[in-house]
């Protein structure tokens, strides 16, 4: 990988950090309402798998924990954050809100707060994919947590019977919400639950994007090759709470210090230090523009932007111009049986 | 004009829109090499292939969530679940995701999938095949929901939900699809909105949707054996409700028996109901009658079944109620 792609990849991981942060600024003024789930210690994941696919042309789609996602696929961060704000300018129009961001015009096809749901959903993006025959595949950002879904189970096994060009990414970041995978799962390596629906699948580290990438490299491959689905476990740790409201009762500070010592950003900073190709005033200065532009050209955005109306609030329902030959009127009188 | 079974008309209007759109596919248990379990689809695994009549596992929820990220991606499925009691399963994907996509999105993507299931008691099935359920979907803002009547609008209301944008549930009836109606040869469409008069009349207007509306006519013949004219309102479609041509039924009679499969709580009947006393309450000239199911889940045993259920005898003893006869 070029020095100007590893410089361009630090500073989108570093960039994502600063947007969470600062949306948890916005959150604790009461900018940003309802639930925030902060993606912070897990950057390498959605930035190292996503850097390996054909962000704009695959389909994107994840939980509720999705502004990462969303950014990386190709979202304008200024309508991500207009989207937490409520604006009408944001992704979903004020609609969505965190945990719904959508942006279809990048293939982003949605957060979804349904632990689980996106499964079946990711599966018929892929099939539509492979119906059109076209090149694309369909990715899905899930947590560990969901795969105690039913959906986990009927997706894996659907994919894998119609060979869909499905990629399935576990971020296994240890808890669902507040219960620690060896009290939720009876397997405690998720790619091993994988086997029983002959899906190829593996685990790495999720801290490391070049490991990440490496991964991804090899899973996407796969798929867009058309041997059908693949599903990629990376061990992670989020270094907030689930949401605002956890009060992280359930994990130590211990653990919690030695995750911190695996910072996705910091260990692949040192790496760039080391190899010579940035020197810490490179990094302060990557740090300095990324506050900037978020604090220019983001939040500014996302403040200045107005409201939806009230009046629209009936719009999206359903298509608000309907064909008339499908919908009605009825002519009284036109019935024969 | 074509004399047809409901199910052929079904079948003849998946095979026009997978004809007529390469992005049309079915899905469902059994709709393939089996041929549907009402016949429904029968043959066109043959004549489309495997990729586009899809037979799936016994996955409801997760098929249906299939159908549903493909038509966000394009595609225009049609998803047939065997028996509504098992669209329980598929709630989540159904309600949570088709039916709140559009909004949440802020109108950037949609969901046009069509869902077709049998809800209605046939023949002593027993409890868990014998739900009716409209009244949980009717009850969704996102979705849209018709109960056809007859082959006319189950030939023609499918292929309007195909085409139209939006989720349409397609709640058919497993004691109708042996029923006959004609329907023209030419291609054409019915509107996925719109109550129809039936039939006209002047003393009181029974309104019906799917199974009841034929309790309702059979009701009418007996009361005009009896010098009695009664209007029938076939709901079509109970999302959206056509207030619209309920009102004027209900301004011209001033009488409502409103006839539902289905158990009455938080129901059709109750809606409707609530529909005429918003829109004309001083209109009626006596109290709305609701003809229902008995409260409790659907018996096995024949006699119990038949007391459970609603028949046109009801409907005839309500619209004498109404009429002040008995």
């Amino acid at each position: 990988m070029k020095a100007d792609d590893q410089k361009r990849l630090l500073r989108e991981m570093i960039f994502y950090r600063r947007f969470e942060e600062r949306s948890f600024e916005a959150y604790m003024e009461r900018k940003i309402g309802g639930f925030l789930h902060l993606y912070s210690g897990q950057e390498a994941v959605a930035t190292g798998v996503l850097e390996k696919a054909r962000c704009g042309h695959d389909y994107v789609i994840t939980g509720y924990r999705d502004h990462v996602h969303a950014l990386k696929a190709g979202a304008p961060p200024r309508e991500v954050m207009a989207e937490l704000y409520g604006k009408v300018t944001g992704s979903s129009r004020g609609r969505g809100g965190s945990m719904h961001i959508f942006d279809p015009s990048v293939n982003f096809m949605g957060g979804y707060a349904l632990v689980g749901q996106p499964f079946p959903l990711a599966a018929g993006l892929a099939l539509a994919a492979k119906h059109k025959g076209t090149d694309q595949i369909a990715i899905c950002f899930l947590g560990d947590g969901a795969n105690n879904q039913g959906t986990f189970h009927e997706t894996l096994n659907m994919a894998s019977l119609w060979k869909l060009p499905v990629l399935f990414v576990c971020e296994n970041n240890l808890y669902a919400i507040g219960t620690r995978i060896d009290r939720s799962s009876a397997v405690i390596d998720q790619y091993k639950r994988v086997g029983a629906y002959n899906i190829p699948s593996s685990q790495h580290d999720g801290q490391d994007i070049d490991v990440v990438m490496a991964a991804a490299r090899t899973a996407i491959d796969h798929v867009r090759g058309g041997s059908g689905p693949y599903f990629i476990e990376f061990m992670t740790y989020r270094q907030r709470g689930h949401s605002m409201s956890d009060s992280n009762a359930y994990r130590s500070k211990e653990e919690e210090r030695q995750w911190a010592e695996r910072d996705p950003i910091k260990i692949y900073g040192d790496r760039l230090k080391k190899a010579g190709i940035l020197t810490d005033k490179d990094i302060a200065d990557l740090e300095k523009s990324v506050l900037d532009e978020i604090e220019n050209e983001v939040v500014r955005f996302a403040e200045e932007s107005p409201e939806p109306r009230v009046e629209d609030l009936n719009k999206y329902c359903l298509d608000d111009q309907p064909n008339p030959q499908w919908i009605g009127p009825l002519v009284q009188g036109d019935q024969h049986g | 004009m074509a004399d047809m079974a409901y199910w052929e008309a079904i079948r003849r209007a998946h095979d026009e829109e997978l004809a007529h759109d390469r992005m049309v596919i079915a899905m469902g248990e059994d709709i393939g090499v089996a041929g549907g379990t009402y016949k429904a689809t029968s043959g066109l695994y043959q004549k489309y292939g495997a990729e586009r009549i899809i037979d799936t596992p016994i996955s409801e929820n997760s098929y249906t969530g299939i159908g549903i990220g493909a038509s966000m991606a394009g595609l225009r499925p049609i998803i047939e679940i065997m028996s509504i009691n098992f669209a329980l399963l598929a709630l989540d994907t159904l309600i949570n995701a088709a039916a709140k996509i559009r909004y949440m999105s802020g109108g950037r993507a949609s969901c046009p999938i069509v869902m077709r299931t049998p809800g209605g008691t046939a023949h002593q099935l027993a409890a868990q095949h014998s739900a009716r359920l409209a009244r949980m979907f009717m009850s969704t803002p996102g979705l849209r929901v018709v109960t056809p009547r007859g082959p006319l609008d189950a030939y023609g209301m499918l292929k309007s939900a195909v085409r139209c944008n939006d989720p349409v549930i397609i709640i058919e009836h497993e004691s109708m699809y042996n029923m006959r109606g004609e329907v023209p040869d030419e291609e054409s469409f019915r509107p996925l909105e719109g109550a129809e008069i039936v039939r006209a009349g002047t003393d009181v207007t029974l309104i019906g949707y799917n199974y009841s509306v034929h309790l309702c006519l059979a009701a009418a013949d007996k009361l005009a054996s009896m010098g009695l004219s009664a209007e029938v309102l076939d709901l079509r479609a109970l999302r959206p409700i056509d207030r619209d041509t309920i009102r004027r039924s209900v301004e011209k009679t001033h009488k409502v028996v409103i006839a539902e499969e289905d158990e009455a709580a938080v129901g059709v009947g109750a809606e409707i109901i609530s529909v005429i006393i918003e829109e004309c309450f001083f209109a009626l000239d006596a109290q709305p009658v609701r003809v229902h199911a008995a409260d409790v889940p659907v018996p096995y045993n024949r006699l119990l079944e038949k007391a459970a259920i609603p028949n046109a005898d009801d409907v005839l003893a309500a619209a004498l109620k109404v009429l002040g006869r008995v």
